[in-house]
């Protein structure tokens, strides 16, 4: 429905994604609806029994025998690299060659008419291996000297010498767990193959152009060969970055072999034991502090297990130490991150990239100072937030938009802390068995690949005659709302409702080259470039109307779902037909290169980030100490998503982020058993929030600001930041117990703190 | 070996011969081309593929066809007309209840079963504690389960009285 005063669905609406109704109806189409050909094959990988062990012997002539059988793919049958690592590392094999590194590890893969054929044949295998020791924790690996990657250091003033002068010191230690994303799409690629051995390949990622890179790779053929297209995914929250590839791979090389449609599609179980996790982190420090409760110096170590291979683990342990600072300025710090490999599922991007683990560590320092000093927690956070003189953090970057101090001041208000923390230390006082806990806890999150080259984004847009429009760009869809944003960006641009735009698939035939939707950078990004492609489509229907109608520049007026030249007004649609008519090129592409952007990991100084997304939250717990079982009572949370896009998907993105981090921080627990096996791998051992989880009292408020930086329309990245707002209830759980809680605090672990009862 | 079956789907009768083994979700999805139930944990366990079975909603992933043979089954795509959605659909559409989706058939299916049981019971509108606990078993990673219990609260109003 046209109207002349404003545009439907611009930048700032509320409206709910694109798909909204598809997928209530049911129609919305991820990878496994897409149909399939009749003589389509099914694959199955093989997972190894073994975390680590040679293998001696593989006899598979029964796989292949077996029925409906049409293919049996070993890492002889590679025919170009058998590599899929994301930063060309070389350690991540498709299909292990003579050992194997985790349990899980694919050995071989089966393709048959049905899944159920392929799995039952691939049981058929006869395979010798030799059991080689194994590394499966954090020590073992810190002991044998076994890391993926060298050291970083960050830091800055003297925090060795600092410690010394220290009018107090404090040392510990924490353990924080990993998290499966569960995502609940598993992995899923479908390949038809085309002329000339090319494949289109249908695939579940946050990151097209890697899977065509891979792809291309393992085929042995140039990247013009594989076209991959995602419409949506079931999910992702970073699991869908590097962990697609192997999965569209090995359907790649069935297609290319047989010349059959192929597709692969991990069972929940398969999924949760052969791809990567969030990084358990194991944290150790030491802090010297005043008696106000100033932290003036702090030394600290993030050792990260990364699992078998390198991934993306170090980028992953950078951006825990670049947010080893939080909100707070320390004069002398010095931060070191170790990656350890170990034989367990090679660990992963998920929400957050090491900055949950970063800030969690801080945290804790910032409790346990507050403890040793029998001080407010809050007003020990507050004493040492980044102001105006002090603002340069360890890693060099100046924080130049620092709003932490309001956000908390806001939020401290708003939820009455003081008054409900003075309450709850009388309930402690009365309550013997039962205790409560209150944390407020800020986030300062850096926005931008610490990767410099990927801070790249495309588009292209094309006008068709009758006014209509389609968007396309390298940034992919998973529930995050991207999708709409980036169609809500164009529509305003262009002033026309946003029924008129045609959102369409990832293609990396459409934008080339494309950066992973990750890093919560995929509206500033892709945003941007659609901005700038609609931008110059502006400028040619401007510069048209100047000639073709002989006005001055200023007498051609873009308004809503018109054009005004002169005293003529145009609807948008004639306009274009006239612009056409006239032979103008209705059609842009739009690039963006975030600015400002650099680091040099030598010195261990730069300017990782274009800027910062701030937020608090408030947690209150209640905890049986007899039990060890937590219930979160009440949660505030003001959250700075800068000018809001889209208010409903932004409030959205930050309830999902933040009970996404309770999981990860209560009750997701990974549990490897002594052969390297992991427990945990299905919903009924390992459990994520489900709906009874959510807190009874839940606000969640945007803070009003907008980005200091030239960000599209001054909005902010929301995907991750939020996430880290669940600190705040596990710090709150610790106010119970008062220390020795390791996360996730599960009922087990809040008992163990909790200690026996006197 | 292949047994006879006969079910009515959506309001259709289908006959099929089928072997014992296939599961219900996947003879919908396979063989009827009814892609809307999805599958995300194949063990029972996370509600994705329910849908209704007589009337009562069930977990399609670990149902057979041939324990679905002479029944009624509903499935997601059952639910609308050409041009309207069902109240459940239309509530999940109006609240933002959803963000990627993989969840949201499972949940309208079983959000309409906890107001169908209610109807027949006479137990009126539920409340949210009702709701959260009625679809317990149904998980969703992408949000906070907060619009989706909104949606269910108003998909079950419009059902139980009407649109007013
Ligand atoms: S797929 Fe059936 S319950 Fe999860
Ligand atoms: S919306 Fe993604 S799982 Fe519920």
């Amino acid at each position: 429905m046209s109207n002349n005063a404003s545009i439907n669905g611009g930048v700032g609406s509320g409206i709910s994604h694109d798909s909204t109704k598809k997928h209530a109806n049911g129609t919305a189409v991820y990878v496994d609806d897409i149909r399939v050909p009749e003589n389509a094959l099914h694959l199955y990988a093989f997972p190894s029994p073994h975390a680590h062990a040679e293998i001696t012997a593989m006899d598979l002539s029964e796989v292949e025998s077996a029925d409906g059988v049409a293919l049996v793919l070993t890492a002889d049958d590679i025919t170009g690299m058998n590599d899929v690592s994301p930063t060309h590392s070389g350690d991540d094999p498709l299909l292990a060659d003579g050992k194997v590194m985790f349990q899980g590890q694919a050995i071989f893969a089966v393709a048959a008419d049905s899944l159920n054929q392929a799995r039952a044949a691939a049981q058929l295998a006869k395979i010798s291996f030799k059991p080689l020791p194994a590394i499966l924790s954090i020590n073992e690996a810190l002991a044998q000297d076994s890391f993926v990657f060298t050291p970083q250091v960050m830091a800055q003033g003297d925090a060795e010498g600092e410690l010394k002068n220290a009018k107090n010191t404090l040392s510990g230690k924490l353990n924080i767990g990993g998290q499966d994303h569960f995502y609940l799409e598993g992995q899923a690629s479908l390949v038809i193959p085309q002329e000339d051995g090319d494949v289109l390949v249908h695939c579940s990622t946050q990151h097209p152009s890697e899977v065509q890179t891979h792809v291309a790779q393992v085929l042995g053929v140039e990247r013009n060969a594989v076209t991959v297209e995602v419409r949506r995914m079931g999910g992702g929250f970073g699991g869908k970055e590097t962990q697609a590839s192997p999965w569209a791979a090995l359907a790649a090389m069935t297609a290319q072999k047989t010349g059959r449609p192929a597709k692969m599609r991990l069972v929940r179980d398969d999924d949760m034991i052969m791809t990567g996790k969030r990084h358990p982190f194991q944290i150790s420090y030491e802090v010297g502090f005043d008696d106000a409760g100033i932290v003036t110096a702090l030394d600290m170590t993030l050792v990260s297990d990364c699992g078998h291979s390198l991934d993306l683990s170090r980028a992953i342990n950078d951006r825990a130490l670049f947010h080893a600072d939080n909100c707070y300025y320390i004069p002398n710090m010095r931060v070191t991150g170790l990656k350890c490999r170990t034989n367990k599922v090679s660990n992963t991007a998920f929400r957050g990239f090491g900055a949950p683990q970063g800030m969690m560590a801080i945290e804790e320092v910032m409790d346990q100072v507050a403890q040793k000093l029998g001080k407010d927690p809050l007003a020990v956070r507050q004493a040492n937030l980044y102001n105006a003189s002090n603002n340069t953090t360890h890693y060099g970057m100046v924080v130049e938009d620092n709003v932490a101090p309001e956000i908390i001041a806001q939020l401290k208000t708003a939820s009455n802390y003081d008054k409900r923390r003075a309450e709850i230390e009388e309930f402690n006082a009365n309550n013997e068995f039962v205790k409560k806990g209150i944390a407020l806890t800020p986030l300062k999150f850096g926005i931008s690949f610490t990767t410099k080259f990927l801070n790249q984004a495309g588009a292209l847009i094309h006008i068709y005659a009758d006014g209509s429009v389609q968007l396309n760009h390298g940034g992919t869809e998973m529930g995050q709302g991207l999708f709409t944003k980036v169609a809500q960006i164009v529509a305003n641009t262009l002033n026309i409702d946003l029924e008129h735009i045609k959102i369409t698939a990832t293609n990396t035939g459409k934008v080339p080259n494309t950066s992973p939707t990750a890093a919560s950078s995929g509206t500033d990004m892709n945003g941007m470039a659609a901005k700038l492609a609609a931008e110059k489509l502006i400028d040619r229907l401007r510069q048209f109307a100047i000639e073709h109608y002989g006005v001055a520049e200023g007498d051609v007026k873009f308004l809503p779902n018109r054009v005004k030249v002169g005293k003529q007004t145009f609807s948008f649609k004639e306009f274009v037909n006239a612009a056409y008519m006239e032979r103008i090129q209705l059609s842009a592409t739009g690039f963006y290169a975030t600015p400002k952007i650099n680091f040099d990991p030598e010195t261990g100084k730069g300017r990782p980030f274009l800027y910062f997304s701030y937020g608090a939250s408030v947690s209150e717990v209640e905890v049986d100490t007899l039990t060890g079982e937590a219930e979160v009572v009440r949660v505030d949370i003001l959250h700075d998503v800068g000018r809001s896009l889209n208010p409903t998907i932004d409030l959205g993105q930050i309830e999902g982020g933040f009970i996404q981090g309770v999981g990860w921080l209560t009750n997701e627990e990974l549990f490897w058993n002594d052969d390297g096996a992991l427990a945990t791998h299905a919903p009924s051992t390992y459990k994520i929030p489900t709906m009874g989880d959510r807190p009874d009292i839940f606000n969640i408020t945007l803070f009003d600001n907008e980005n200091m930086e030239d960000t599209v329309y001054k909005s902010k990245a929301v995907g991750e930041p939020p996430f880290m707002l669940a600190i705040s209830t596990y710090r709150a759980i610790w106010q119970v117990t008062k220390g020795n809680l390791d996360a996730p605090a599960t009922p087990e672990a809040i008992l163990k703190a909790c200690g026996e009862p006197s | 070996m292949a047994n006879n079956v006969s079910l009515s789907v959506n309001g259709k009768s289908v006959s099929a011969s089928v072997e014992a083994n296939v599961l219900l979700v996947d003879f919908l999805r396979d063989n009827l081309g009814l892609t809307g139930t999805n599958i995300a944990c194949d063990t029972s366990q996370c509600g994705s593929c329910t849908l209704l079975l007589d009337g009562l909603p069930v977990k399609s992933c670990s149902l057979l066809v041939v324990q679905a043979d002479g029944c009624d089954v509903i499935t997601i795509e059952g639910l609308a007309s050409e041009t309207v959605l069902h109240p459940m659909q239309q509530a999940f559409q109006d609240n933002h209840g959803l963000q990627c989706g993989f969840c949201t058939p499972g949940m309208v299916m079983a959000g309409i079963g906890m107001v169908e049981r209610r109807r027949a019971a006479g137990s009126g509108l539920p409340s949210d504690e009702e709701i959260r606990s009625a679809l317990e078993g149904n998980i969703c990673r992408c949000t906070g389960y907060h619009n989706i219990v909104k949606s269910v609260a108003q998909g079950a109003k419009t059902m139980l009285q009407g649109e007013g």
